[in-house]
């Protein structure tokens, strides 16, 4: 039916690539880039495009599996905690001699398991993902809060702080986005070229129809939360070594800032569409717009009500664009409205 | 049908025990904190007398306010992860607004529960007029609540000193030798257990939140009721923050920061069905006196503070899992019970 309006208001290849969200994103991102040039001199400097893509990798490494799991239909709120725990963990074995080369791959699994444990709560228990990782959110932080109490570590060696602090030799390419990219063009060609991914869009359309189509459902749920516990403690880790201190509150908040990105990139709340690019590009508006916003002295409060703002606008304006969309083809065609409304179902009952 | 029961005996004894477990969730948790009880006054004697209980029962009923209004949101199938910034909003305007002397303690106590309502009602306005799903409206307005509060308090912070005296001594005055707190936790869960069980708009909350699509075919207006229960739960949780100020005294622009999901794990540990549609009012109360035990006899025995967001966490999960168990095992005893 959609198929058939648009064709008949004569939508041609151009104006589709146009209404396209990413497009949109990506005109966002100029005018921003544009914007942030106004404000200060310093802005479109290579350090500063350094500095500002270097504060957001760990919520962009976050948003990568985030938007695989929100495809499917589910959400992770656990990743800020698991980030913590992943940091009072390395910051604990730290302090007790261990050395960082099993630190890091023993905190790496701790994340896995943590992963697991909302997996198999979700896809086995078949839980609401809202409440489990409600639930672990808490948890996690507790345990980090457990082991670590308010102190924080900052001694680490100094080839550890070059993980999140450093750059590619040469250049000023923060390593955090190296880790980010790699893992950008992983998980885009499994999601967008593989036989994993289309299942995974399966289940996120129709799960009941994914299952009887012969995709195991629960294995792929189970290991997208796997895989978010995983990078999630990943990003703890980058973040230790960024800020070259680990402490039980690493990562508080950012949840938030992650979700944002996943759905400002246009994947959709309810599952079932949304594109590896589209969040790339997601994550580079909002660190332009952050970056914008502190050269333009605006205070951090105002930024965390900037943020709130872009989450629910950014569900906001697909709904009502797709509304007024429709009603222009109403006007257009002639035709009746849609029948997606209620009333109509109602109609076809009686 | 009745007779078919009566035959088979067994399935239906299970499934009467069964479903007694699962139905009076109230009764249980009664129950596991009488045996918890007895066995923390085993270990820290001082646990079981009045002057501790009270200790317990006085910021319990905060939460527990809360609990009821996000209770409400829950059973019509959604859920609001910004209470405690609007309980931070509210407790930080109306501390504000008592020490510059711009309202009296009257005059705030309306301010207060006013705002929350109106926050409530951005809540609900976000969900139903513009469609947005409940954990990323909240999740958005968590986050501008807060981004307010920080930007309205800045640095500055309310002492106790600043509030007028009886505003203070409210959180620990009785009557009739009950804590005034108590007392208005028990006043609102009352009124809210009539409203939602014996009035039509009541009903239709539940209907809303067990069968959306059927409820609209029953021409329930659902987006009404989402917005009600919504704007409810800004309410008490305006409630909540100024009960908070009496409270604590102290108030800064992080107050109530993390207590959304104490009043989560209240609900959930209560009974009320995430899925929405069934739970009471009592056991969301009660689920909060329950959290509030725990934190107090974690203190008792020696445990740090830094175990309690580990065990909130633990029952959530506990809760959910429990509920999902017992749901599934009354469906499969049901189901026997059916094809014999």
């Amino acid at each position: 039916m959609s198929a058939a309006t648009s064709s008949a208001t004569g939508m041609g290849r151009w104006t589709r690539l146009l209404a396209r969200w990413e497009t949109l994103l990506f005109v966002a991102l100029l005018g921003l880039i544009v914007l942030g040039n106004a404000l200060s001199p310093f802005f479109l400097t290579p350090g500063n495009f350094s500095n500002l893509i270097a504060a957001l990798m760990e919520v962009a490494i976050m948003a990568l599996p985030m938007t695989l799991i929100i495809i499917i239909g589910e959400i992770d709120l656990s990743v800020e905690s698991m980030a913590g725990l992943a940091s009072a963990v390395l910051g604990f074995l730290w302090a007790a001699g261990v050395p960082m080369e099993v630190g890091i791959p023993a905190v790496l699994v701790l994340g896995a398991m943590g992963g697991l444990l909302n997996g198999v709560l979700i896809g086995r228990g078949g839980l609401p993902s809202l409440v489990v990782t409600l639930g672990t959110l808490a948890l996690f932080r507790g345990f980090a809060l457990i082991v670590l109490g308010p102190r924080g570590i900052s001694d680490f060696p100094p080839g550890f702080t070059e993980i999140g602090f450093g750059t590619v030799p040469g250049t000023l390419i923060p390593w955090p986005f190296v880790i980010f990219a790699v893992l950008a063009v992983i998980l885009g060609i499994v999601l967008h070229r593989t036989w994993v991914g289309r299942q995974i869009y399966a289940i996120g359309k129709n799960t009941g129809a994914a299952r009887f189509s012969g995709v195991r459902v629960t294995r792929i749920r189970v290991s997208l939360f796997v895989l978010s516990g995983l990078i999630a403690a990943l990003a703890g880790i980058i973040l230790t070594s960024r800020l070259s201190s680990a402490r039980a509150d690493a990562g508080e908040g950012m949840t938030l800032t992650v979700v944002t990105v996943v759905l400002l990139g246009g994947v959709n709340i309810f599952g079932g569409s949304g594109t590896i690019p589209g969040v790339v590009l997601a994550v580079l508006v909002v660190a332009v717009m952050q970056n914008a916003l502190r050269l333009a002295s605006v205070s951090v409060e105002v930024q965390s009500i900037a943020l709130g703002l872009l989450l629910i606008l950014s569900v906001v304006t697909p709904t009502f664009a797709h509304q007024a969309k429709s009603a222009v083809d109403r006007v257009r065609g002639g035709r009746p409205p849609p029948g997606d409304s209620v009333l109509q179902g109602e109609a076809s009952i009686t | 049908m009745a007779e078919a029961g009566l035959a088979v005996g067994t399935p239906r004894s299970r499934r009467n025990w069964l479903s007694t477990i699962a139905r009076q969730r109230e009764l249980s948790l009664l129950g596991i904190m009488f045996v918890l009880g007895g066995l923390v006054s085993l270990a820290a004697p001082q646990f079981l007398t009045v002057a501790n209980l009270t200790n317990v029962a006085i910021p319990a009923s905060i939460i527990a306010v809360a609990a009821v209004g996000q209770a409400v949101v829950i059973i019509t199938r959604n859920v609001d992860l910004s209470v405690e910034a609007i309980i931070g909003l509210v407790a930080y305007a109306v501390a504000r607004s008592l020490e510059l002397h711009a309202l009296d303690a009257t005059g705030a106590i309306v301010f207060g529960i006013l705002l929350g309502l109106v926050l409530g009602m951005v809540n609900g306005t976000i969900v139903t007029v513009f469609k947005v799903p409940a954990i990323v409206a909240t999740l958005g307005t968590l986050s501008i609540f807060r981004g307010i509060d920080y930007l309205v308090a800045g640095p500055h912070q309310v002492p106790v000193a600043a509030l007028p005296p009886g505003f203070v001594e409210a959180s620990v005055s009785t009557v009739a030798g009950i804590p005034l707190f108590v007392l208005i936790a028990v006043v609102i869960v009352a009124i809210g257990t009539v409203l939602l069980r014996w009035t039509r708009f009541g009903r239709q909350i539940y209907a809303v939140g067990s069968n959306p699509e059927a409820a609209a075919i029953l021409g329930i207006p659902s987006r009404l009721v989402v917005f009600v229960a919504f704007s409810v739960c800004g309410l008490l949780a305006g409630v909540a923050g100024v009960m908070w100020v009496s409270e604590y005294g102290t108030i800064n622009g992080t107050t109530a920061t993390g207590a959304v999901l104490a009043i989560v794990a209240a609900v959930v540990v209560g009974g009320v069905a995430i899925f929405g549609g069934s739970g009471t009012l009592a056991g969301a109360a009660l689920g909060a006196l329950f959290l509030g035990f725990i934190a107090n006899a974690l203190i008792l025995v020696g445990l740090s503070q830094f175990w309690l967001q580990a065990i909130y966490g633990a029952v959530i999960l506990l809760a959910v899992s429990a509920d999902a168990v017992l749901s599934r095992r009354l469906l499969r005893a049901t189901a026997e019970q059916r094809t014999r």
